[in-house]
């Protein structure tokens, strides 16, 4: 971080703001990332699926934003008197329970008789499952970028030197949400029974802690996360046009938070997330200029990042290091 | 109250592991089950409390009763909510979890606050080294606290039954003895207990009825001090001579001597 002040201060003239605003957009994007990261990192802790069809999963949470909010008008239209924005958000809300729902289907049809079997062929399956959920969803939404008609839209609050998007604030707004929420599940009767069974499946069997109930509630968990990290990644800032085949692709881009955090850490995702979103804006805003580098060079920030992370930590900033005696 | 009749039992279809093993715990009996490494106590266990499956295993004869209605079958957690408890060999605390915490999770099936609290304070109340460490984590426990958590967890599913697979392993023999009176105690307070052992002594010192197994089946069962005087059960699981000495390895001759089993 300090080479970035100083890089700041060698910027100049409006060295400050350029720095705070892509300091916010960073914790902006990184929220998205960690969102995502969070809800990969919850079904592979609980069930020890890695689970490829994540971005899929997203791509139908902002799908259902886009049918329920702009094509069916639900719940609003039974709502009229609630203002526009209330109305969004309760139609993003159902989209996101829809989701889980997908994610608790998905788990009980595919991934529950595989229990017991070889984890690679599981984690084969998720990857089938995304190209399935993926081309079914584009089948349904169609080769053209479909807006999600935010209330947000493009508005934009200054604060001072700060210049920063609505949406970007509603995104770290829910973030830290979903992150409290989390926090109090785990607490919970149901968090407890999937922290057990992560730990020790037998021995939570044993206390009568009913496994098939936990995978599939960490399913729906993983696909609500996957759902809000994919609605929020089909707004402008990120995406102006709104939901488009591509969206499914962000969680690639989120991919990086997970490792760098360590596969199996809860705070490991939330700081990973946040880490390489600030990485991948910092690196659009500092070094667009340095002409060498090319164009779009902050796309592969994260994954340069993520193996810098690794030469020196192997298991992740957090992940549970094997430990193996030689 | 809980009757294994004739149980066979398979292992990934090939292994016969439990070859028609008959027992039974009655109202308010300590069972001791005895055998040596391999004899299928544990499998026993499994068999009763419904985790056979994630071993691949099978019950392929037989039938587990509990009051009555037959168990094999069920779901693990079905059979807990029925009233049978287990604590599993080699403690299985979750040792990233505070001690509270797994408590808790011995609590899941029980959907009555007011009865989870009581038996909440029931285990603190019989167990003051956890009341003293409860927001510590498990696995920093030592291994005498780890089985008393092991414990103290199954009970807070307020069990009728309760299963024990060798709680005395790898504890020193005062923490075996203290063991052994906690045991004593739960009994008291109501429930059955299913002990399976290794450590002949401690089980036949406490049980109501005992049985010997070996290889797959019973071999040997009757009143702990029947057992405890018999010429084979002294050699074999006490390690004694039959007339009470101890063995010298000089006079060690395999073919001499056989086990008999009759009773």
């Amino acid at each position: 971080m300090d080479a970035v002040v100083v890089v700041a201060q060698v910027a100049g003239a409006g060295g400050a703001e350029k720095f705070i605003n892509a300091l916010s957009s960073g914790l902006a994007l990184g929220a998205i990332y960690a969102i995502l990261a969070l809800g990969f990192v919850i079904i592979f802790k609980a069930t020890q699926v890695v689970n490829f069809a994540h971005g899929a999963l997203a791509a139908v949470g902002a799908y259902f934003t886009v049918y329920f909010a702009t094509v069916l008008n639900v719940p609003g239209r039974f709502l009229e008197f609630l203002p526009y924005t209330a109305q969004w958000i309760l139609s993003a809300a159902l989209a996101v329970l829809a989701t889980a729902v997908v994610g608790m289907i998905v788990e009980r049809i595919t991934i529950r008789p595989m229990i017991g079997e070889p984890l690679f062929a599981v984690a084969m399956i998720t990857l089938g499952l995304d190209l399935i959920i993926r081309t079914v969803t584009n089948d349904f939404m169609g080769n053209q970028a479909r807006g999600l008609n935010d209330p947000w839209g493009a508005d934009i609050v200054e604060i001072g030197l700060l210049r920063v998007a609505k949406t970007q604030i509603v995104t770290m707004i829910v973030a830290v949400v979903a992150m409290l929420l989390l926090a109090w599940f785990f607490r919970s009767r149901m968090g407890i029974a999937m922290r057990a069974t992560a730990f020790d499946q037998e021995a939570a069997m044993a206390q009568g802690i009913s496994v098939g109930k936990v995978f599939a509630v960490a399913w729906a968990i993983g696909a609500a996360l996957a759902a809000i990290g994919g609605i929020f990644s089909s707004m402008a800032p990120r995406a102006s046009a709104g939901l488009t085949p591509f969206t499914a692709l962000i969680v690639f881009r989120a991919f990086p938070a997970v490792i760098v955090g360590g596969l199996d850490s809860v705070t490991g995702a939330i700081v990973g997330g946040l880490l390489i979103g600030m990485a991948e804006v910092f690196a659009g805003t500092y070094l667009a200029t340095v002409s060498w580098l090319g164009v779009g060079f902050s796309g592969i920030v994260p994954w340069l990042f993520m193996m810098l992370i690794l030469l020196v930590k192997p298991y992740g900033l957090f992940g549970t290091e094997e430990i193996r005696r030689v | 109250m809980l009757e294994v009749a004739n149980l066979e039992v398979v292992y990934n279809d090939v292994v016969l592991v439990l070859r028609g093993l008959s027992l039974e715990v009655r109202d308010g009996q300590i069972v001791a089950l005895l055998g040596a490494n391999g004899a299928g106590k544990t499998t026993t266990l499994r068999a009763i409390t419904g985790l056979l499956d994630i071993h691949e295993g099978d019950i392929t004869k037989g039938s587990v009763t509990l009051a009555g209605e037959r168990i094999d079958g069920k779901d693990p957690s079905d059979i807990v909510r029925m009233g049978i408890a287990q604590v599993m060999e080699g403690r299985r605390v979750f040792a990233e979890m505070t001690v509270d915490e797994n408590l808790r999770t011995g609590a899941v099936t029980n959907n009555d606050a007011a009865s989870v609290k009581g038996a909440y304070e029931r285990v603190m109340e019989m167990f003051p080294v956890l009341a003293k460490r409860r927001k510590d984590q498990a696995g920093f426990l030592s291994g005498g606290e780890q089985q008393m958590l092991a414990i103290g967890r199954a009970l807070m599913a307020a069990p009728k039954l309760l299963i024990l697979d060798e709680p005395s392993l790898g504890l020193a023999p005062l923490l075996v003895q203290q063991i052994r009176d906690i045991i004593v105690d739960i009994n008291k307070q109501g429930t059955s207990v299913l002990l399976i052992e290794q450590n002949a002594n401690m089980a036949l010192s406490i049980a109501d009825f005992g049985y010997i197994m070996e290889v797959g089946k019973v071999v040997m069962d009757g009143d702990p001090q029947k057992l405890l005087s018999d010429e084979d059960v002294q050699e074999f699981y006490l390690g004694l001579h039959g007339e009470g000495e101890r063995k010298s390895f000089r006079e060690v001759k395999h073919y001499k001597r056989r086990k008999r089993w009759l009773s």
